[in-house]
């Protein structure tokens, strides 16, 4: 440590004004705090500050999303194994899965903190440490297969046109993560959904067990199969199968335990909002139940118990992941139910109504990134209107 | 009728060093000094120079735009030194002390009720800068007619002195003040005591028709913006005038003998071998204050380590400050900050180890703890500023300058310390005050 601080001690001089590489301090300072947090003092207000700042609530994030992520790992090598009718160790399982997801991480970090340096040299500021979270949210809302140079193209495209083009993180309209997701899905629809993509190995042709199918779960509904499975059909899943999450889906979304255990870190340690987390899910069970009730028989989707709905797709994980980006979230606090509320609503209804688009999490919370700035201006126009009724009434008074 | 008021939001800052209860008698200070700097939108223009000789009460400077309101000093002694800095700026009256004050006699006015009689004794000797104003927490105009006044007689900042332990010495000198300045308004002169000093010497049997209101809750429910804000809020145009409990305590002495004799008790925190509380004199230098040798790379604010000013060792107690706070510098570099467990941090938060020690006092140092960034986190500020007030969006209107709407989102209604707090959370470490502050100068400006 003390060698680390004596380089950088002596190598800062160079990056400073007048110094030889001074273009390149902000570069240099980004990797000069990752290593240690800088002794700046306060200069004026308060003296003291609270000890959290950005990076560490952003590790928080990215440490609430390990179980999900570690799960994913297992759950790719435990379904390619399953397609190929083998057996392994929980270790080998795991490690295969690990490799496999290893590449869409490193090519979703480098391509997306490459075009943030490049931003950090024109505009001359510190790194911003919002793509941390976005560079480990977008290798875990896609399908294992998809293949690499989408992956980066589709990065290059959120952290350009969804975040930089605003100004940065903290500026940015919609969450860069579903906006990456989004531009494959529309782009790429063929890599993006059906049965080939959702386990490793089928869409290069991977020799399968007979009877081996590789659809999620919202996929199987809409092909006319009421009750869940997992690779086979009599393999069926019951309420706790689906908690656990071995399904085919996106790397991460599938174990609802291992989200939990994130939401209740994000939560605990009060990074993430209570309210948008818990009104999604009120929203949507809502929503779901509604459906339950004008049912018409038949209809696989809408007739899917609410419950089940949290359960399966990617609800869960929009939920507690991506609704509750405090950036593109509603800000106040009443917002934030109305906002929570509605994605809830909307992504039962999507997924339920419109035949196109399966899995509604990702539209509804899009969507309700524009909107949110209209629920804030609401909310706020009623404080506004209220202290402007108290300045009548004493007015009226004097 | 008095009435509870129970706040929930906040935060108490648990610092370690509080001030025991035991008073020390100090000599007097060698210097006193009086700084212009403590009193917002004050354009100083100086009475004396270095060298003259002067009395307790005799004025040392007065206020450009507003002639009629004087600062006097406080101690009997010569000019030592008037400080400047950049552009001549005027920082210091500095004031050698006899050693034994000798006071300038005022007139006492013989009708205590006569608003214009009060307000004019009160110009002349000096003691007129204890009235301050909201908005802006400014002195006070003395043309305006003050929709109320509001004196908060309890401090809930880290390490704040006692107030009902400091006045309680003073009970009849400071039920005499308050009931002198009650003729300043033709509203209500509120006392704001915390629900656990109800019963508490100093405001038992107190005082005529001032209004008592009690409050419940932690910092900032001290902040008398605060009290303010949930009794009867300020609107466009209003006036409210406030005052410190120490200082109403001046003022009746003024009105007792005759004399500005500004004695105090400053409570010493922070840092130290020994926190208590000191007996002095307004605007003493801070080193007299401390009976040990304070180690270097400390840093020494007058008043509380949210809104106080850093005064270094030879620096001054401010004018309206009854606190002096020590705490370490913070200007080590730390590996890897962002990841460590952090048993040693406090944070509202609870993404540091620190949490698991409930109850324990931290030792806080001046680091900011990270780089200033962008709004990101939202609903942060919510958690420490109980008032019906959208602190992200007032500071958003400020920072892109629209008067209209921070006027709609209730700028009038505060002052920095009243966000304190939520500069002191910020994750994103946004110099909040300074904010506020700037948009209050814009306010100020366009309206004056």
């Amino acid at each position: 440590m003390k060698i680390l601080e004596n380089i950088i001690r002596n190598t800062k001089p160079k990056f400073e004004k007048g110094g030889k590489y001074e273009k390149w301090l902000p570069v240099y300072e980004s990797f000069e705090t990752f290593f240690f947090v800088p002794a700046h003092t306060t200069k004026q207000g308060s003296h003291v500050r609270d000890a959290i700042d950005l990076k560490r609530s952003m590790m928080m994030v990215i440490i609430a999303l390990l179980p999900a992520l570690l799960f994913g790992m297992w759950n790719v090598g435990s379904l390619y194994y399953m397609s190929i009718g083998e057996t392994h160790s929980l270790l080998e399982t795991f490690w295969f899965g690990f490799l496999k997801v290893l590449p869409l991480i490193i090519v979703s970090y480098g391509v997306g903190l490459g075009v943030e340096f490049i931003f950090v040299f024109l505009r001359g500021h510190e790194i911003n440490e919002g793509f941390l979270v976005s560079g480990m949210l977008i290798p875990m809302i896609v399908p294992i297969d998809v293949p690499l140079w989408m992956l980066a193209v589709a990065t290059a495209f959120a952290v350009l046109i969804g975040k930089e083009a605003f100004g940065g993180t903290g500026m940015n309209i919609v969450n860069p993560a579903l906006l990456a997701r989004a531009f494959l899905f529309f782009a790429y629809p063929a890599h993006m959904s059906g049965n080939k993509v959702w386990i490793h190995g089928i869409s290069n042709g991977t020799q399968l067990v007979d009877g081996f199918s590789g659809e999620t779960i919202l996929g199987q509904k809409i092909n006319g199969i009421s009750h869940a499975y997992s690779g086979f059909v009599d393999n069926q899943l019951s309420t706790f199968d689906l908690l656990v999450g071995n399904y085919a889906g996106s790397v991460g979304e599938t174990s609802v335990i291992a989200i939990a255990i994130g939401a209740i870190i994000l939560l605990y340690t009060g990074i993430a909002s209570f309210r948008i987390m818990f009104s999604v899910f009120a929203g949507g069970f809502l929503m779901a139940s509604l459906l339950n009730a004008v049912a018409p028989a038949g209809n696989i989707l809408m007739n899917t118990p609410a419950l089940e709905h949290m359960f399966i797709g990617g609800f869960a994980f929009g939920a507690v992941f991506m609704a509750t980006d405090p950036v593109t979230a509603a800000q106040t606090g009443k917002g934030k139910w109305i906002y929570g509320f509605l994605i809830g609503a909307f992504a039962i209804i999507i997924r339920c109504l419109n035949p196109a688009y399966p899995e509604g999490m990702m539209l509804a919370i899009l969507f309700m990134n524009v909107f949110s700035p209209l629920i804030d201006h609401v909310v706020i126009q009623s404080n506004i209107k209220k202290r402007l009724c108290r300045a009548k009434v004493s007015q009226l008074n004097k | 009728m008095s009435k509870v008021y129970k706040l929930r939001k906040g935060l108490t800052i648990p610092l370690k060093g509080e001030a025991e209860r035991i008073v020390h008698q100090l000599p007097l200070p060698k210097t006193v000094a009086i700084k212009p700097t403590d009193f917002i939108g004050v354009v100083p223009k100086l009475v004396v120079k270095e060298g003259d000789t002067v009395l307790a009460g005799d004025v040392l400077f007065i206020d450009k735009n507003n002639q009629s309101i004087q600062f006097t000093s406080p101690v009997s002694g010569v000019v030592q030194t008037i400080l400047r800095g950049e552009r001549r700026k005027l920082l210091e009256v500095v004031v050698a002390v006899d050693s034994e004050i000798s006071y300038k006699k005022f007139e006492i006015p013989t009708d205590i009720t006569n608003r214009e009689a009060i307000i004019d004794f009160m110009l002349q000797s000096g003691v007129w800068p204890f009235v301050k104003q909201r908005p802006f927490n400014c002195i006070a105009k003395p043309t305006d007619i003050p929709k109320a006044i509001h004196v908060s007689a309890f401090d809930t900042a880290p390490l704040a002195p006692d107030y009902p332990f400091v006045i309680s010495e003073y009970k009849e000198l400071f039920q005499k003040g308050l009931q002198i300045l009650n003729a300043l308004t033709p509203g209500k002169l509120h006392l704001n005591i915390l629900e656990e000093n109800r019963t508490l010497h100093p405001f038992d049997e107190c005082c005529g028709d001032v209004q008592k209101n009690y409050f419940s809750g932690i910092h900032p429910a001290g902040n008398v913006g605060v009290q303010i804000h949930h009794i009867d809020p300020i609107n466009k145009g209003d006036v409210v005038w406030t005052l410190n409990p120490q200082d109403v305590v001046i003022i009746a002495r003024l009105f007792e003998k005759g004399i500005f004799d500004a004695h105090k008790t400053i409570a010493v925190t922070g840092n130290l071998q020994k926190p208590h509380y000191v007996k002095t004199i307004l605007g003493a230098a801070v080193n007299d204050c401390f009976e040990e040798q304070i180690v270097e790379n400390q840093r020494i604010i007058s008043g509380n380590v949210l809104t106080g000013t850093n005064v270094g060792y030879k620096g001054y107690i401010g004018f309206y400050d009854s606190q002096i706070t020590v705490i370490p510098e913070g200007n080590k570099p730390e590996f890897m900050g962002w990841i460590a467990p952090g048993f040693e941090k406090f944070s509202l938060s609870r993404t540091f180890f620190s949490w698991l020690q409930i109850g324990k006092k931290y030792t806080i140092d001046t680091n900011l703890h990270g780089g200033e960034r962008a709004f990101v986190f939202t609903g942060v500020y919510e958690k420490v500023l109980p008032m019906d007030i959208y602190p992200m969006q007032l500071l958003k209107a400020i920072i892109v300058n629209d008067i209209d709407k921070m006027e709609q989102l209730g700028i009038y209604e505060v002052v920095e310390e009243d966000f304190a707090l939520c500069e002191f959370v910020c994750p994103s470490k946004i110099e909040i005050q300074s904010i506020i502050r700037q948009g209050l100068t814009v306010i100020q400006k366009e309206f004056s």
